[in-house]
């Protein structure tokens, strides 16, 4: 199945990851091959298949409802690439 | 010392032939010497394990030394590290040095394990050669001119090189056994929630597993014994106790029955290759095992469900990279818009937008029913082929790659054709189920690998089985040239 540029651009806007001019062809095509090969999911019959989301149908493991991680504000802080008073910063949304 | 197994290490050490900081400082010395002809590792962390080499040194000198003290490993870089970077291999996380262990480290570290640092991987683990990574491909120590497989080519390679005995992986679609096999080292993909993700960097959550590699069988039993287990910290992570993994080794496999799927010796398997995992099953029957013809009728829909699931997953997990929080942010972003989008063409390289993208499409309105709900339907019906087979035999027994290890650059024009790579390996990811490879041969001078698929949980039985086969053979004790 042949994707073309304009739905490679879609893909990149709703992925939010920019696609250069100059390779969005070669992306096109490569994307192509990839869904060329998981088209062959469709010649099979699946009718009353229950899709199966999780390998193994075990009950997720509970803990007690209560707080057991420190406040590492600080530290994680710290990792990011701009901060002000205690905050993340971005470029100004609203004007 | 550097050709000591884990095990092996254990008992010099508990019998004072050799301190930890002696084979700490011998295994740093190597890496120094010889890695730059392999580039398997990321972060080589000298310092930090020294310090924990003498502090082993000390509880063995007590007599309170737990299963591992002292033992030198490396950690994937998928797995979190207080206070050293953790890169997963990308530009994104260049400059992150986690704030925390993931759980598996602190198994390590509770085990008394010494870190020598983190090892080089596909970029997320997302590849089959380990060409991916932004620190550059790693090289295979039978031939550098060739890939080591992938994503944990670096885990794979370091051990193969023999600069670390042991070191953590991880499997999304066969990136522990597909490297195991073309570096002639033993690699192990545990059952599904085995062992926890808790801080392992998602790629595919419903995938993802991580597993050790390591020389021998003995090794893997010894390692998987401390991974292993469950976490309150991860809520998918199975609440079962762990068995010792080394407990049932040496049991006889008289009577065993070993599943050959008619599938995994068809059209694209490597004649040579073939040959070596026929003649493996062989072995076996003089050991007093029976083969039985067995057949997974859906495992070539493996790959193409897996490239619409891991993908959509993906594209979920990665989009916690947005350049705000932590990683990398572009130079001067115009507005929000612009800081994610260029934070983010910038940070990742081509494989990964690329999966990002098709994951998009595949979760996309009007694409959802035909791809990612179809695919999740094939997903069971490949789960049912093991669960019938299972019926009749006790393990399952192929091929873990179709080719050896090929060259560097040889398939990056075609992802499709890398994609083939994990052709064997990638229904096992889907259905949950634990997968080994361990060395069984040479295909045109390079490594091949014997692939074992056990039942759920069934761990024990399948690490008993490859022993059995190492105290049979002498393919794992095989040196790499340029390891010597």
């Amino acid at each position: 199945m042949a994707v073309d540029a304009q739905t490679v651009e879609k893909l990149a806007e709703l992925a939010r990851i920019a696609i250069s001019k100059e390779t969005i062809e070669e992306v096109s095509s490569r994307l192509g091959d990839v869904l060329q090969l998981v088209d062959q999911l469709q010649a099979v019959n699946t009718d009353g298949v229950l899709p199966m989301a999780h390998p193994l149908d075990e009950v997720q493991v509970l803990r007690r409802d209560q707080v057991t991680e420190p406040n590492r504000r600080e530290e994680f802080l710290a990792l990011a690439p701009q901060t002000e008073a205690g905050l993340y910063l971005v470029p100004k949304v609203i004007d | 010392m550097h050709q000591l197994t884990i095990a092996e290490i254990i008992r010099g050490l508990r019998d004072k032939q050799f301190s930890s900081v002696e084979i700490t400082s011998h295994m740093l010395e190597r890496i120094q010497q010889l890695d730059s002809q392999f580039n398997s590792f990321i972060t080589v962390t000298g310092e930090q394990a020294i310090q924990q080499a003498a502090a082993a040194d000390a509880r063995l000198a007590q007599g309170d030394a737990p299963a591992l003290c002292g033992v030198p490993i490396a950690h994937k870089d998928i797995f979190c590290t207080r206070g050293v970077r953790t890169s997963c291999g990308s530009k994104m996380l260049d400059n992150f040095v986690s704030p925390y262990d993931a759980t598996v480290v602190e198994n390590f570290l509770q085990a008394g394990a010494v870190s020598l640092g983190k090892t080089n991987m596909d970029e997320f683990a997302m590849g089959s050669s380990n060409e991916s990574s932004f620190y550059g491909p790693v090289k295979n120590p039978w031939d550098v001119t060739r890939i080591p497989g992938g994503s944990s080519g670096g885990s794979a390679a370091a051990v193969a090189a023999q600069l670390v005995p042991g070191t953590t992986a991880s499997d999304t679609g066969g990136s522990i056994r597909q490297p195991a096999a073309m570096t002639g080292t033993s690699g192990l993909k545990p059952t599904y929630g085995r062992v926890s993700r808790w801080g392992m960097i998602a790629f595919a959550s419903s995938l993802d597993q991580g597993g050790p590699i390591a020389r021998t069988a003995e090794d893997v039993a010894l390692m998987l014994s401390v991974m292993a287990g469950p976490d309150n910290k991860d809520s998918t992570c199975l609440d079962r106790p762990v068995q010792d993994y080394t407990a049932n080794l040496n049991d006889s496999i008289a009577g065993l029955k070993i599943g050959v799927p008619s599938e995994y010796f068809g059209e694209g398997l490597d004649s040579e290759v073939g040959a070596r995992v026929q003649e493996a099953l062989a072995a076996y029957e003089k050991l007093g095992a029976e083969l039985v013809q067995i057949s997974l009728p859906h495992s070539k829909l493996a790959v193409p469900a897996y490239y619409v699931i891991a993908p959509a997953e993906a594209s979920a997990n990665l989009s916690r990279f947005d350049g705000v929080r932590y990683g990398y942010r572009c130079e001067n972003p115009a507005d929000l818009r612009d800081l994610y989008m260029r934070s983010r063409g910038e940070g990742f390289g081509e494989e990964v937008k690329r999966r990002i993208l098709v994951g998009s499409y595949a979760l996309s309105a009007g694409y959802y029913d035909a791809y990612y709900n179809k695919a999740q339907q094939v997903r069971r019906l490949i789960k049912q082929d093991f669960v019938d087979a299972f019926q009749k035999v006790d393990v399952i027994m192929g091929p873990t790659a179709p080719n050896p290890a090929f060259k560097l650059g040889e398939k990056n024009a075609d992802p499709v054709a890398m994609y083939l790579e994990d052709i064997y390996t990638i229904a096992t990811n889907l259905a949950g189920l634990p997968g080994m490879s361990i060395p069984c041969g040479f295909a045109h001078g390079l490594p091949v690998g014997l692939q074992i698929i056990g039942n759920y949980l069934d761990e024990a039985r399948m690490l008993n089985v490859a022993h059995q086969f190492q105290q049979a053979s002498d393919w794992h004790q095989q040196i790499a040239p340029a390891a010597k």
